[in-house]
C-alpha cells in the first residue's frame, strides 16, 4: 500500500505566485462595474470611481498601522498576569 | 394545537433529568430538548400568559411577540446545533449548566416584566460560569471567578436600576424606557455589561477563550445576544448606543488584530459584531431595529460556526494559538471549509447571511443620513474581513506549516458545522424566511447589482491589504492589556501604591521625626546652648565694630569654651545664663 501523497498545493512558490496574480485580477474585476454603473450618492463621496475599493484599502491599512501603534503599549508577555 | 408551555421551563426542567440518561441516550436527549423547545416557540401565539402574583408583583413569564419569538427561534436553533457538536461529551455538569444557561436566556427573552427578567439574568450568569470552570485548568478557574464577579457587578447595577425604576414608575412591565433618570441609566449599564460594551467588555475575551471546547460555542451566543434583545426592547433609539456601538466595532477589530490566540480573536470579534447591533438599536428606526435582530440571528449562527471550527482545532491538537498552529488545511480540510463559510458570512460576502443582515443596519444609517455612522460601519466591515474573515483561517489553516497532523474531527462535530454552514448560505441566498420573522415588515433587497459589487470591491481590497501587510501581521506570543487590567493588575498595583506610598510616608516620618528631630534634639543637647550663646555675643561684638578675622577668632574661642564646658554649666544653668545674657543685652 502506497502512502497517500500529502496535499502540498500551498507549499509551492509557483502556486503562491499564481494566487497573488489571482488576487490582483479579482481586485481589478470588482472595479469594472464602476465604469458603466452609476452608484447612488448618499454622502457626496461614495459615488466616485472605485470608492469602496479605496475605502477598504485605506481603512485596512489604517487599522493595521493603528493596531501596530497601540500594540507597542498594549502587548505584553503571556505570563504578564501570572507574575 | 397550541400550548403555552414556557420554552425556558422546558430546558431548565429538562436539565434536571440529564443525569438519568447514560451514554448515547444522554447525547440524543440533550439534542432533542432544544429541538422540542424550537417547536414550542414556533407554535406560541402572540400575547401574554403564564402570569403569577409574587410578593405584590404581577410577573409575566411568557410575553410572545415577533421580537421575542425571533430570539426564541435562534436561541433554540443554536442550542440544537451546539448539542450535536457536543455529541461526544458525556459530562453531566456541562450539559446541565448549558441547558440552565440557554433556558434562562429564553426566560429573559420571554419575560414580560423586569423582576422575572432579573431572576433569569442572574441564573444565566451563574450557569454560564460552569461552562468556563469545566475546563478544569488553573487559568479557567481564575477566569471563571473574574467572570462571575464582573457579572455580579452588572447584576447589581441592573437590580438597583430596576428598584429605582419601579419606585419611580410604579410599574414592573418591561417596555421601551422613555426618559433618562438614574433608574434607567443603571438598567442600561446592567444590560451593557452583558453586551460587552467597553469599558465593561474585558470579561468576554478574558473568560470565553478559557471555556471548554463546547462551552465556547455555547457561550458565544447567549449572554451578549440576550443583552442585545433587552436593548432592542428597552432602549430603541437611545442615541448613546450609536456611539457605543461604533466604538465597539473598531475596538473589537483593533484587539482582534493584536491577539494571537484564535479563540481570543473570535472573542473580540463578538464585541465587534455586537457593536453593529448596538448601532442599529441606537439608530432606532424600523429598518435598523430589523437589521439588529436579523444580524443577531445570523451572527449567532456564523459565530457559533467559527467557534466550532476553532474548537475542533483545539479538540484535535490541544492548541489554539496562531503561533502554534498553521498548515492544518492538509489534515483538517472539512474544518477549514466550514470555518471558511463562517468567515465569509461574518465578513458579509454576498450569498452569505452576513450580507443580508448587516446591510439592513448600514442602510438604516444611510436612510437617516448619518454620514459618520455609515463611514464607521463601512470601515468596520472592511476590518471584519481583515481580522475574522482572513486572519483566523489563514493563521490556523495555512501560514507556516507547524508539522501538526491531527486528522479530521469526529463526525458529529462535522455534522454540526455542516448544518450551520448550510444555514449561513441558505439565509444569504434566501433571506425571506428570516425577514418574515423580524419585528417589523421588511421591504428590502440586498442583492442590487451595485450593492453586490460595492461590497465585493470593499472585501477584495481589504484582502489585498492583508496579504500586502502580512509581515506586519506576524503573530507574536503575547496577550494584550484590556480593561481587565484594572481588576487583575490594578488590585495588585493599588496594593503596591499602598505599600510604596504608606511605607514611604512611614520612612519619611522616620527620617524627619525619629532620626531628624531626635537627632536635632541630641545635637541641641550637645552644643545647642553654646550655639545659642554665640548669637548675642556675636551680635554684641559686631555692633562694637569687631569685624572679619578677629570676630571669627573670638567666635571660635567662645564656642570652644562653651562646648567643652570650660564655662561650667549644665543645660539648665546654661539656659539660665543665656536668659540673663539676653536680658542684660536687651536692657
Amino acid at each position: 500500500m502506497t502512502e497517500k501523497k500529502e496535499f502540498d498545493f500551498f507549499d509551492r512558490p509557483k502556486n503562491i505566485r499564481k494566487l497573488w496574480i489571482l488576487l490582483y485580477v479579482l481586485c481589478a474585476l470588482t472595479l469594472i462595474p464602476d465604469f458603466f454603473t452609476h452608484r447612488e450618492m448618499h454622502f457626496g463621496v461614495d459615488g466616485i470611481f472605485g470608492f469602496y475599493g479605496l475605502l477598504g484599502f485605506i481603512s485596512c491599512v489604517a487599522l493595521i498601522l493603528f493596531s501596530k501603534l497601540v500594540g507597542i503599549v498594549l502587548k505584553v508577555k503571556e505570563n504578564y498576569y501570572d507574575k | 394545537m397550541t400550548s403555552n408551555f414556557s420554552p425556558a421551563a422546558l430546558l431548565i426542567l429538562g436539565a434536571l433529568l440529564v443525569p438519568f440518561f447514560r451514554g448515547k441516550a444522554k447525547s440524543y436527549y440533550v439534542i432533542l430538548l432544544p429541538a422540542a423547545a424550537f417547536f414550542l416557540v414556533f407554535q406560541l401565539e402572540p400575547g401574554t400568559s403564564l402570569q403569577t402574583h409574587f410578593f405584590g408583583f404581577d410577573l409575566t413569564f411568557l410575553r410572545v411577540d415577533k421580537l421575542s419569538k425571533a430570539f426564541g427561534y435562534i436561541f433554540t436553533l443554536n442550542a440544537f446545533a451546539a448539542f450535536i457538536y457536543a455529541f461526544y461529551l458525556k459530562d453531566n455538569t456541562q450539559h446541565m449548566a448549558a441547558l440552565f444557561y440557554i433556558g434562562s436566556s429564553l426566560g429573559v427573552v420571554f419575560a414580560g416584566d423586569l423582576v422575572s427578567l432579573y431572576f433569569f439574568w442572574e441564573v444565566m450568569a451563574v450557569a454560564s460560569t460552569f461552562l468556563i470552570l469545566a475546563r478544569k485548568t488553573d487559568k479557567a478557574q481564575a477566569a471563571g471567578m473574574r467572570y462571575i464577579m464582573f457579572h455580579v457587578f452588572g447584576g447589581l447595577c441592573l437590580l438597583a436600576g430596576i428598584a429605582l425604576y419601579i419606585s419611580e414608575t410604579g410599574s414592573i412591565t418591561f417596555n421601551a424606557m422613555a426618559d433618562g433618570n438614574w433608574g434607567t441609566y443603571l438598567i442600561l449599564i446592567g444590560f451593557l455589561v452583558n453586551a460587552a460594551a467597553p469599558p465593561f467588555s474585558a470579561w468576554l475575551p478574558d473568560a470565553y477563550p478559557e471555556a471548554t471546547v463546547t462551552g465556547g460555542v455555547i457561550l458565544s451566543a447567549y449572554t451578549t445576544k440576550t443583552a442585545v434583545y433587552t436593548l432592542v426592547r428597552g432602549f430603541p433609539g437611545w442615541e448613546i448606543l450609536i456611539w457605543i456601538g461604533c466604538i465597539m466595532t473598531i475596538y473589537g477589530i483593533i484587539y482582534a488584530l493584536l491577539e494571537n490566540d484564535a479563540r481570543r480573536i473570535l472573542a473580540y470579534s463578538i464585541i465587534n459584531q455586537v457593536g453593529f447591533m448596538l448601532t442599529g438599536v441606537g439608530i432606532g428606526t424600523m429598518m435598523s431595529l430589523n437589521g439588529t435582530v436579523a444580524h443577531a440571528f445570523c451572527h449567532i449562527i456564523y459565530k457559533a460556526l467559527l467557534w466550532m471550527s476553532a474548537g475542533s482545532v483545539l479538540y484535535m491538537t490541544g492548541k489554539s494559538k496562531c503561533t502554534d498552529l498553521g498548515g492544518l488545511h492538509k489534515t483538517m480540510p472539512w474544518t477549514l471549509i466550514f470555518g471558511a463559510v463562517g468567515a465569509a458570512a461574518i465578513s458579509a460576502f454576498p450569498a452569505t447571511s452576513g450580507f443580508t443582515s448587516k446591510s439592513l443596519i448600514i442602510d438604516g444609517a444611510i436612510h437617516e443620513h448619518m454620514a459618520w455612522v455609515w463611514l464607521v460601519l463601512e470601515i468596520a466591515s472592511a476590518g471584519v474581513f481583515l481580522h475574522a474573515g482572513i486572519k483566523f483561517p489563514y493563521f490556523v489553516f495555512f501560514a507556516k506549516d507547524k508539522g501538526l497532523r491531527p486528522g479530521e474531527t469526529n463526525k458529529s462535530m462535522r455534522l454540526a458545522m455542516a448544518f450551520m454552514s448550510f444555514l449561513c448560505i441558505f439565509l444569504g441566498v434566501f433571506p425571506r424566511p428570516l425577514y418574515n420573522i423580524l419585528p417589523f415588515s421588511v421591504f428590502y433587497n440586498a442583492y442590487s447589482f451595485v450593492h453586490v459589487f460595492s461590497q465585493l470591491q470593499l472585501l477584495m481590497f481589504s484582502a489585498l491589504v492583508f496579504f500586502l501587510f502580512l509581515p506586519l501581521l506576524k503573530r507574536t506570543e503575547t496577550i494584550s492589556i484590556d480593561t481587565d487590567w484594572f481588576y487583575r493588575k490594578g488590585g495588585r498595583l493599588a496594593y503596591q501604591i499602598m505599600d510604596v506610598g504608606l511605607n514611604g510616608i512611614n520612612r519619611y516620618s522616620d527620617r524627619i521625626f525619629v532620626k531628624g528631630f531626635a537627632g536635632f534634639l541630641a545635637r541641641f543637647a550637645k552644643d545647642g546652648i553654646a550655639r545659642l550663646a554665640l548669637l548675642p555675643f556675636v551680635t554684641y561684638w559686631y555692633l562694637k565694630g569687631t569685624r572679619f578675622k578677629r570676630l571669627e577668632i573670638k567666635k571660635a574661642s567662645l564656642y570652644y569654651n562653651l562646648a567643652r564646658g570650660v564655662i561650667p554649666a549644665g543645660i539648665g544653668a546654661g539656659m539660665a545664663a543665656l536668659f540673663l545674657v539676653i536680658i542684660f543685652l536687651l536692657s
